[in-house]
């Protein structure tokens, strides 16, 4: 019993940082209706270069999130800007392709600079935990992540609500041309979305590199996760994304712990399978 | 009188279909002018050229002095050009407030966004009722309300009407007919691209007939008799 509380714990807890996967891919979805192959890859690309940042932060991974973040904006930004709004009226191939290249184009960046070996970001913090009761304890660092996704997703929320930029995100999704006669610069705007994508990536993937070993190819481990997140959740509903992560965490954790941690993903993926059947749209798309 | 909108000799393509040729026009300042044309005719197209969605082959756009031939969309809202486009294309999604908003974008039109807002419920007061309700939810009047209340959010200077009796109740049509009119009173110079030749004749002091993208007749619309602007309209 006190097992079972234990994974539903750690599974929503789990969830919120699925939730921070997932979030930038939905919002590139949903805006400039790019599938970003390489979402995972740069989540592991904010790993490394916390990791290059760290020796600058007292090895410290929180702190480094200072310059990963913004970096992370600038280089989502920069891609959109030079390459992804070259080809946005040709078709829906030409942005996948550049997407798939960015990925093969990071995995070897990271392969050639930082070698294959297992990489972690260290922090003592891993290894603390509160305890409920004698048997049910809370890792702190799944806490953290967990809160973590969860204001990533309500600050964005805001932003998107309450800001002129914000508004303009919306807007463009809803009706890029509209959006233009408004005056609205979309490839502006789409460089902005890529680069707040990339912020989102830029902290789950410092989170991740917290939590689990990463090598230069992991990448496509956490784009299967961000794909089944906005599956579940509905594409451009960013508080979907939230309920999507935790019952995508929930499955994984909660299937492992009455199967064996060996089905974890596997059950993950079956409720993802199962959804594409039923519900398609998603839960919370309207 | 001085001219406010002058086009040139405009040739613009889909691909290799050419939808508009050599059309010219000019829009006095103050004044309603209307295109009239069925439908294909050219009329939309001539529009994106002037809003910048669309690039033209040759010819040229001159807003006053300055030669706005191939300026992206948003420099040219915000000279103080506007538009209702056509199906009034609202942001569904978004609240008819939000909707309103992203019409005073361009950064000269956010100093004046909130006596913008202001005068925009006063004229519409339907949409301060409705201002939380997604802007898809309403009635196709009440979206073309919408429309035109975020066109007047920059405090524009021209605004075009891009069909805006489209499948609407004659009702409806009266009463925005009424506001456009209105409008044109403030001071606000109107192009009216319609395909109901009536009630555009009625309304604006000229007019210009395309037909197969180019422009055919045009003249004042006291001028103009209904049998010359039909036989006109339908290349006879």
């Amino acid at each position: 019993m006190d097992a079972m509380i234990q994974a539903i714990i750690q599974g929503i807890l789990l969830g919120g940082l699925f939730a921070a996967v997932g979030v930038g891919m939905n919002m590139i979805f949903g805006i400039v209706k790019i599938t970003n192959l390489a979402h995972g890859d740069f989540l592991i690309l904010a790993c490394y270069l916390s990791l290059f940042f760290m020796g600058s932060f007292g090895a410290n991974p929180f702190l480094s999130l200072i310059i990963v973040v913004p970096l992370m904006f600038f280089i989502g930004f920069a891609l959109q800007a030079t390459m992804l709004n070259k080809v946005l009226n040709r078709g829906d191939e030409p942005p996948l392709l550049i997407t798939f290249g960015f990925s093969i184009i990071i995995q070897n960046l990271l392969l050639y600079f930082f070698t294959a070996n297992a990489q972690k970001l260290q922090t003592p913090m891993l290894l603390k935990s509160i305890s409920i009761t004698d048997t049910i304890r809370i890792p702190v660092m799944y806490l953290i992540s967990c809160l973590a996704g969860i204001v990533i997703i309500l600050l964005l929320g805001v932003y998107m609500k309450n800001t002129y930029m914000g508004k303009a995100i919306r807007a463009t999704s809803d009706d890029n041309e509209a959006a233009q006669l408004m005056g609205v610069n979309i490839k502006t705007t789409y460089g902005v979305a890529m680069g707040i994508s990339m912020m989102t990536a830029g902290v789950a993937g410092v989170l991740i590199g917290i939590l689990f070993n990463f090598y230069p190819n992991s990448g496509s481990t956490y784009l299967i996760i961000a794909f089944a997140v906005v599956v579940i959740g509905g594409i451009g509903n960013i508080y979907g994304t939230l309920a999507a992560g935790i019952i995508f965490g929930l499955a994984q954790v909660v299937g492992g712990q009455l199967l064996g941690a060996s089905y974890q993903q596997l059950i993950g993926y079956l409720v993802l399978l199962i959804m594409l059947i039923v519900r398609p749209q998603g839960l919370f798309s309207k | 009188m001085s001219t406010l909108l002058r086009v040139e000799n405009i040739d613009a393509f889909y691909g290799d279909f050419q939808a508009v040729q050599h059309a010219s026009f000019d829009v006095e300042e103050y004044k309603i002018v209307s295109v009239i044309g069925t439908n294909g005719a050219g009329k939309t197209t001539l529009m994106k050229v002037i809003g910048g969605t669309l690039g033209a082959r040759s010819g040229k756009v001159w807003f006053e002095d300055t030669d706005i031939t191939g300026w992206p969309p948003h420099k040219i809202v915000d000279l103080g050009i506007s538009q209702v486009p056509e199906g009034g294309m609202v942001f569904g999604r978004m609240s008819v407030k939000d909707n309103l908003i992203m019409g005073s974008y361009t950064p000269k039109a956010r100093k004046g966004a909130k006596a913008a807002l202001e005068r925009v419920y006063e004229l519409f007061p339907m949409l301060k009722e409705k201002a939380d309700q997604a802007s898809g939810s309403l009635s196709g009047g009440q979206r073309q309300m919408v429309a035109i209340g975020r066109a007047l959010m920059s405090n524009p200077r021209l605004i075009f009407f891009d069909e805006i009796s489209l499948g609407l109740a004659p009702t409806v049509i009266k009463d925005i007919y009424a506001r456009i009119k209105q409008l044109n009173s403030e001071g606000i110079t109107i192009i009216l691209v319609e395909q109901d030749v009536k009630r555009s004749l009625r309304t604006c002091e000229t007019a210009y007939v395309m037909l197969k993208g180019k422009v055919v007749l045009s003249g004042k619309s006291s001028d103009l008799t209904e049998e010359a602007v039909g036989k006109a309209y339908f290349g006879m």
